[in-house]
């Protein structure tokens, strides 16, 4: 496997969703190539960024108007 | 018993059998997440607001309908992530933002262009933990987000941030599982790339190795 051939497994690695056969291959390569090893290192690191990340505070008024939207929509659901 | 330690798909049951409160939870719970999701998609708080309001209100409707209970997070994901695509259809054919549709599906390459190759290779000077703890690092980390291609950033959001399988993400953005994986490795490289621009130790950085020796293009690293 070449360092090209590896990027195109790369997402199905990270996903842990990878044929056993390509990932010995993968895991091979990135053995003997460091640049590789810091490319994936990178990706992690990328992803656990976005993914901790917290979400955005919602504006309070609007925050206020979704609810009591909610609650109204609830209870005309309610009835039919 | 607490509502934190009541799960999604407990809260999910209780509201279909008619408990407002159990749907008020789900709310609280997910509405922040919603919000971000839409805001990022769509980049303006309005149209956000809109989409936010109408996931849940279409949730509302349709909870019935969900079988599987504890997705109900991916779900919504899904709901808001649609509501947000077709808002974002509306706006190109409006003349005025035409320009900005275009450019995004100018580099249509899903169908066999080359996966570009790393550049920046080169070790993070921090931790993601770390740099989140930073308004300015948070920042730049939603810049970098804003500045990929509108596809591109669907997909990620929907696979990394929401937690979407592939099927689910391909359902939610109507395109086949192979296009969710390939713009989800663009995705993902190209945020890489700029994150490694800015969060990268000079002092570590690789020289990528090229394998290519047919192609002149590439000379020059
Ligand atoms: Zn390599």
């Amino acid at each position: 496997m070449k360092c090209e051939d590896l990027l195109k497994a790369l997402s199905d690695y990270l996903d842990g969703d990878i044929d056993p056969q390509i990932c010995q291959e993968l895991e091979k390569h990135l053995a003997e190539c460091d640049p590789c090893q810091v490319v994936i290192d990178n990706l992690k690191k990328t992803i656990l960024l976005y993914r901790k990340g917290e979400p955005f505070p919602l504006p309070t008024e609007f925050q206020e108007r979704l609810h009591s939207l909610i609650r109204e929509r609830w209870k005309a659901h309610r009835k039919d | 018993m607490g509502t934190t330690s009541i799960t999604d798909a407990q809260l999910v049951h209780k509201a279909k059998g008619g408990d407002q409160s159990a749907f008020e939870e789900l709310m609280r719970r997910y509405a922040r997440r919603v919000w971000t999701l839409s805001y990022r998609l769509l980049r303006n708080r309005e149209d956000a607001e809109d989409v936010t309001q109408e996931t849940f209100l279409s949730a509302l409707e349709h909870l019935k309908d969900l079988r599987d209970e504890d997705r109900f997070g991916p779900w919504l994901a899904q709901i808001a992530s649609r509501l947000s695509l077709r808002l974002l259809d509306h706006r190109r054919r409006s003349p005025t933002q035409s320009l900005e549709g275009l450019t995004s599906e100018v580099h249509d390459d899903e169908n066999g262009g080359p996966i570009p190759h790393p550049e920046f290779i080169a070790e993070w000077r921090d931790d993601p933990e770390t740099l989140l703890l930073r308004k300015e690092t948070r920042d730049l980390v939603e810049e970098a987000l804003n500045s990929l291609p509108e596809k591109y950033r669907a997909v990620f959001l929907l696979r990394d941030v929401e937690g979407l399988s592939v099927k689910e993400t391909a359902q939610a953005l109507n395109i086949s599982e192979t296009n969710v994986k390939v713009r989800l490795l663009r995705a993902r490289l190209q945020l890489r790339e700029k994150l490694t621009r800015l969060f990268g130790d000079e002092a570590t950085r690789r020289m990528p190795h090229h394998h290519h020796d047919a192609d002149p293009n590439l000379g020059g690293f």
